[in-house]
């Protein structure tokens, strides 16, 4: 194993109770890469991201984050690095809080507990929204965002933590046609523009993104290969992985 | 005309006043975790966890007031992790906790020997007759509170907004939602004398509620729900020295008729 990795697991297992939804997985993932997890749902692939930013609990193995290996006591300190988008979010649309509000959320690990944001804060939150294309809608209320928006906001939101790895959990999912072409295209446009390592999780061939050149391929918490994206991409592989014959594939 | 200036001479009155904008203040502003954290069960549990202290406390010759801040603290401790876990549905384990704490305080009254006005005050409130030390202790909650949300504020929003992206972002979520709950346990205990364990939750819920109708912004929701809180404590106290009601069921009227003028008037329907 490469000890320089930015992302390393190392025989690590996670359950649910009695039920093992990842199981004895090794993976590294070097700085800069940009690495798509595809899988069926239930695969473990949320279970994957939050394994490596330590908001879930394992019951076996060892993660290493930044070269530090990945303890309780360390977790918070590492999340800070860390920049983590949820599937979506479920909001009450009378919800209090508006939408740059959810952006500055970003910058609050950082700064500490207590303290106020600094200006230069308030510039990066500024400027990750002008990115995400969100700052005409920065006093709208949180709730009346639209699936495309609430992900934009999501996304400026990780960026707010100047990350240097960045988690998207099937950000596109559940999205129009458009908003899901939008938010491929600003996921490119990131990685091109900042190097940031990015680890993308999707149950959908047609949302790999193009930079994605790494694939892991996930099923009953395992990953079943580990490779180039060209090879992963093979009908055979791909019938195997969702359990349908290979001629339906719309490859 | 002589009304106003002669009620003021009088030093409980004055305490009373006191004690319903404290405990208006209070509750109208923990009242707005309780909602946005979505566990208005808490309230309930809390407010019978301390409802239960204050009658052990009279069963065995201890101060009830200890007592209630020591079971709403034990409370606290219990109604976190559970409703934290994934695997039980939170309002059930609260409901059986609640139900426990019911059972522990009807014991308790009724193996009370001799009039049990003590005990019922408990139960309804009695804020014309507070002493010096619950004004205050009331007092004292109250800065704390003040002073938790001026400090952690934007650790408060996050954790309000979404825990589990709190926590992403290296917040420490659980520090925080635990002693927001901690809080909410002192606050209720220390205002039992003055609305009561049963009516308490009223006052938790409903100013905050009316408060969500009316704003979208979460500084405002703290101010409002504190402002109605102490409208419907100084409104519910006028209304029992004129009338010779009892005080916390007025309040917790006033509450429910605020509530309803800001369902009417939100902009959010």
């Amino acid at each position: 194993m490469n000890a320089s990795a930015i992302i390393r697991l190392k025989d690590v297992s996670v359950a649910y109770q009695k039920d093992l939804v990842l199981t004895k997985i090794n993976l590294q993932i070097d700085e800069g890469e940009f690495v798509t997890v595809l899988g069926p749902n239930g695969a473990g692939k949320t279970t994957l991201l939050t394994t490596i930013n330590g908001l879930g609990r394992i019951r076996g193995g060892e993660v290493w984050i930044f070269g530090i290996r990945l303890t309780p006591s360390r977790a918070g300190e590492i999340r800070k690095e860390i920049g983590y988008v949820p599937q979506i979010l479920n909001l009450d649309p009378r919800m209090p809080i508006r939408v740059r509000d959810v952006v500055r959320i970003g910058r609050f690990g950082k700064v500490g507990l207590i303290h106020r944001l600094s200006s230069r804060d308030e510039d990066i939150v500024d400027e990750v929204m002008a990115l995400t294309g969100i700052k005409d809608f920065s006093l709208r209320p949180i709730g009346h965002l639209s699936g495309g928006e609430l992900q934009k906001v999501q996304i400026a939101r990780a960026l707010a933590q100047e990350p240097r790895i960045l988690l998207l959990d099937e950000p596109t999912s559940n999205l129009d046609l458009r908003a899901q072409y939008e938010l491929l295209d600003l996921i490119e446009q990131i990685y091109l523009e900042r190097s940031i390592t990015i680890v993308f999780v999707t149950h959908i061939l047609s949302h790999i993104p193009p930079s994605s050149s790494r694939l892991l391929l996930m099923k009953r918490g395992k990953i079943t290969f580990d490779g180039p994206r060209g090879r992963a991409l093979q009908r055979n592989r791909i019938g195997d992985l969702y359990g349908i014959p290979d001629h339906d594939l719309p490859l | 005309m002589g009304f106003p200036i002669t009620i003021f001479h009088y030093k409980f009155l004055l305490r009373a006043i006191f004690a319903s904008i404290l405990g208006g203040l209070g509750c109208g502003m923990i009242g707005v975790w309780i909602i946005l954290a979505r566990i208005p069960f808490v309230g309930v549990a809390m407010s019978h966890a301390a409802f239960a202290g204050a009658i052990t406390g009279l069963l065995f010759g201890l101060n009830p007031l200890l007592m209630a801040i020591l079971f709403a603290l034990i409370a606290s401790g219990l109604i976190g992790p559970v409703a934290e876990r994934a695997d039980l549905d939170p309002n059930i384990s609260l409901g059986i906790i609640f139900s426990i704490l019911l059972g522990i305080a009807f014991l308790g009254m009724g193996l009370l020997h001799g009039p049990k006005t003590e005990a019922l005050n408990f139960i309804w409130g009695n804020i014309l007759l507070l002493s010096d030390s619950d004004l205050l202790s009331l007092l004292i909650i109250v800065l704390v509170i003040l002073l938790i949300l001026i400090l952690f504020f934007k650790e408060i929003m996050a954790v309000l907004f979404h825990r589990e992206i709190a926590r992403s972002v290296g917040i420490p979520e659980r520090s925080i939602f635990y002693l927001l709950i901690t809080l909410a346990g002192l606050t209720v205990a220390l205002s039992l004398n003055t609305i009561g364990g049963l009516l308490i939750f009223s006052l938790i819920i409903n100013p905050p509620s009316a408060a969500y109708q009316l704003t979208y912004d979460l500084k405002q929701m703290f101010f409002l729900s504190g402002l109605f809180g102490v409208i419907s404590c100084l409104f519910g106290l006028l209304f029992s020295y004129l009338f010779n009601t009892p005080t916390g069921a007025v309040i917790i009227i006033t509450s429910s008729v605020i509530f309803g003028i800001a369902l009417i008037f939100s902009p959010k329907r």
